[in-house]
C-alpha cells in the first residue's frame, strides 16, 4: 500500500510538472487556458490524494479551492478578457520555444539538485513534493520572462502559485487559514491584473509588454 | 538439439516479421480508407505491390554509381536485423541477448544513413530535397530515442529488451510517470521515423511535403520493391517494440513450449491489430504540420525523455 500510495503521489506530482512544461511549450492563448486549467485540476487531484494518505481533512478544502477557483473561475474569466480584448491569436515568445524548453529541463534539474540534498531528513514524500514544486515554481518564472503578452504572464504567475500551494501541503501541518488567505489574496492579485490589462489595453492599443519598456524610455 | 530447436524458434520470428510487415501496413490503409468511407484496397495489396514490383524492369539513371544499387539491399537487411531482434511473441530466444536497444537504434540509424546518401546519389533536386530534411529530423528523433532508452534501461538496469520486457511485466514497477512519458517519447519518435502524417505524408508524391517519398523517387523495380519491404518492416517494427516494452504481457519464455508460442503469436497479432488501428484513427483525425515545426514536434519527445530520466532520479534518490 505504502509503495502504490508514494508511486500514485509521485505520478500526479510529475503530471503538474509535466503540464507546466506544455503552458511552455503552448504558442496559442485558449489552448494555453484550457492548459492552465489542466493545471488546476492536476493539482487538486494530487492535493486530495495528499489528503488521502495524510488524513487530514482539511487538505480536501484545498483541493477544492484549488479546483473551484483555478480549474473553473479564473481560466473562465482569462477566456472572457481574451474575447473581450480580441487577442485570441498566437503568443511571441521572446526566444525560441526550443531554447526556452531546454532552460526549463535545466530549472528541473536544478530544483531536484538543490532540494533533495537539503532535505535529507524528511519524509520521501514531503521531499519529492518539495522538489516537484520548486520545479513549477521555477518554470512559472521562467513563462513569465519567456512572454511578452501580458495574458500569459498572468497564466505564468497563476502556475507558479499552483508549485506554492504543492509545497504547502507536502509539508503537514500548514493550517488552512493560510492557505484560504493565499487563495483570497491570489483572487485579489487576479482582480487586479484584470483591471490593469484593460487599462494598458486601453492606453497602447496592445497587451505586450513591452510597450510599457518603450514609454519608459527604457528601449529605442 | 534444444539448440536446433532455439534456432527454429528464432528463424520463425525473423520469418514472422517478414511476413506480417506488408499486412500490417495494408491494414492501417484499409482502416484509413474505411475511417475516410472509402472502401480502401484489400488487406493483401502490399504483397501483390511488392511482387509486381520485383517482377517489373529496374531504370538506373546514368548517374548513379554502385551506391545507388547497392543502398536498397543494405537498408533492408539492416531493418530486417533489427525488426528480428524485437521481441514478438516470446521472450530469452537464442539471440536476445544481442537484442539490445542501442544496437536497434544503431541499426536503423544506419539504414537512414544509407538511404539519404542514395537520395543524393544521383543528383536530382528532389532526392537532395529528401536527404536534407530527413537529416534535419533524424538528428532530433535520435537523441530523443536515446534519452528513452536512457530512461527504460535506468528503470529496468539493463538495455536488453528481453529484460526490459520481463521487468515491465513484473511486480516491481508500480505505477511511474516516467514510463508514460516514455511511452508518449516514443510514440512520437515512432511516427516520425516512419514518415506517418503529422510529420510526414506516406501516400503523397506532393512535392512541398515529402520527405521519405523525395529520396526515393529515383527508385524502380526490384530496388523499390525492397525500400517499401523496408519500410514496412520499420513499421512494424515500432509497433512490436512498443508492445514489447509497454505491453509486455502475454509473452512466451523461451523454455514453455509450442502451446505457449501459439498464445504469444495470437497476443501479438492481437497487439499489432489494436496498434495498427490506433495508428490509423491518429493519422486520420490530425493534419500534416508544416516542415519547420517537425523541430518543435520532436523536441518535444527529446524533452519527454529528458524529463523521464529526471523524474526517475528523484524517485531513485528517495
Amino acid at each position: 500500500m505504502n509503495g502504490l500510495s508514494f508511486d500514485i503521489a509521485h505520478l500526479l506530482a510529475g503530471g503538474l510538472v509535466l503540464v507546466s512544461f506544455m503552458l511552455l511549450y503552448q504558442a496559442r492563448m485558449y489552448a494555453l487556458l484550457n492548459l492552465f486549467a489542466l493545471h488546476a485540476v492536476v493539482l487538486s487531484l494530487s492535493v486530495a490524494w495528499q489528503a488521502l494518505i495524510q488524513g487530514a481533512p482539511h487538505l480536501y478544502v484545498t483541493a477544492a479551492i484549488a479546483l473551484g477557483f483555478k480549474g473553473l473561475v479564473i481560466p473562465l474569466a482569462l477566456h472572457r478578457i481574451v474575447q473581450r480584448l480580441h487577442i485570441h491569436r498566437a503568443i511571441e515568445p521572446v526566444v525560441g520555444i526550443g531554447l526556452t524548453m531546454l532552460a526549463g529541463m535545466g530549472l528541473v534539474a536544478l530544483s531536484i539538485g538543490v532540494v533533495l540534498p537539503v532535505t535529507a531528513e524528511a519524509g520521501s514524500l514531503a521531499r519529492e513534493d518539495l522538489a516537484f514544486s520548486m520545479a513549477v515554481i521555477l518554470l512559472g518564472m521562467l513563462m513569465m520572462v519567456s512572454r511578452h503578452n501580458a495574458v500569459s504572464q498572468v497564466v505564468g504567475f497563476m502556475s507558479l502559485e499552483n508549485g506554492l500551494i504543492l509545497a504547502a501541503t507536502g509539508a503537514n501541518g500548514m493550517p488552512l487559514v493560510v492557505e484560504i488567505s493565499v487563495a483570497f489574496s491570489i483572487l485579489i492579485a487576479f482582480i487586479v491584473i484584470g483591471i490593469f490589462l484593460f487599462r494598458i489595453r486601453e492606453r497602447f492599443d496592445t497587451v505586450d509588454l513591452h510597450a510599457l519598456d518603450t514609454f519608459r524610455g527604457e528601449r529605442r | 538439439m534444444a539448440l536446433i530447436t532455439d534456432l527454429i524458434v528464432q528463424g520463425a520470428q525473423m520469418l514472422l516479421v517478414l511476413l506480417l510487415a506488408p499486412l500490417l501496413t495494408g491494414f492501417v490503409r484499409k482502416v484509413k480508407a474505411r475511417l475516410l468511407r472509402h472502401q480502401g484496397a484489400p488487406l493483401l495489396q502490399p504483397y501483390r505491390d511488392l511482387l509486381r514490383l520485383s517482377r517489373k524492369e529496374i531504370v538506373v539513371a546514368d548517374t548513379a554509381s554502385w551506391l545507388f544499387r547497392v543502398a536498397p539491399y543494405l537498408m533492408f537487411s539492416a531493418i530486417w536485423v533489427a525488426a528480428a531482434l524485437v521481441p514478438t511473441f516470446a521472450l530469452n530466444l537464442v539471440f536476445s541477448w544481442s537484442a539490445d536497444l542501442i544496437v536497434i537504434v544503431a541499426l536503423l540509424g544506419a539504414a537512414r544513413f544509407f538511404l539519404a546518401l542514395a537520395g543524393l546519389d544521383v543528383g536530382t533536386s528532389f532526392g537532395g530535397i529528401g536527404a536534407s530534411r530527413e537529416m534535419m529530423i533524424a538528428p532530433l528523433a535520435e537523441p530523443a530515442m536515446l534519452m528513452i532508452v536512457f530512461t527504460l534501461s535506468l528503470l529496468a538496469g539493463s538495455t536488453q529488451l528481453s529484460s526490459i520486457a520481463a521487468y515491465m511485466s513484473g511486480p516491481d514497477v508500480g505505477i511511474r510517470i516516467s514510463v508514460g512519458l516514455s511511452l508518449a517519447g516514443l510514440v512520437i519518435v515512432a511516427i516520425a521515423e516512419n514518415a506517418r502524417i503529422p510529420v510526414d505524408n506516406p501516400a503523397t508524391h506532393l512535392e512541398l511535403t515529402m520527405v521519405h517519398e523525395a529520396m526515393v523517387l529515383e527508385y524502380s523495380g526490384r530496388h523499390l520493391a525492397m525500400i517499401e519491404a523496408a519500410a514496412s518492416l520499420k513499421l512494424l517494427l515500432y509497433v512490436s517494440l512498443i508492445g514489447a516494452i509497454f505491453v509486455p504481457w502475454g509473452m512466451a519464455t523461451a523454455d514453455q513450449g509450442i502451446a505457449a508460442y501459439l498464445v504469444g503469436v495470437a497476443v501479438y497479432l492481437g497487439k499489432l491489430a489494436v496498434g495498427g488501428f490506433v495508428l490509423a484513427v491518429f493519422e486520420t483525425s490530425v493534419a500534416k504540420m508544416r516542415v519547420f515545426r517537425v523541430p518543435q514536434f520532436l523536441g518535444a519527445a527529446l524533452m519527454l525523455g529528458l524529463l523521464g530520466t529526471l523524474l526517475l532520479f528523484v524517485s531513485r534518490n528517495l
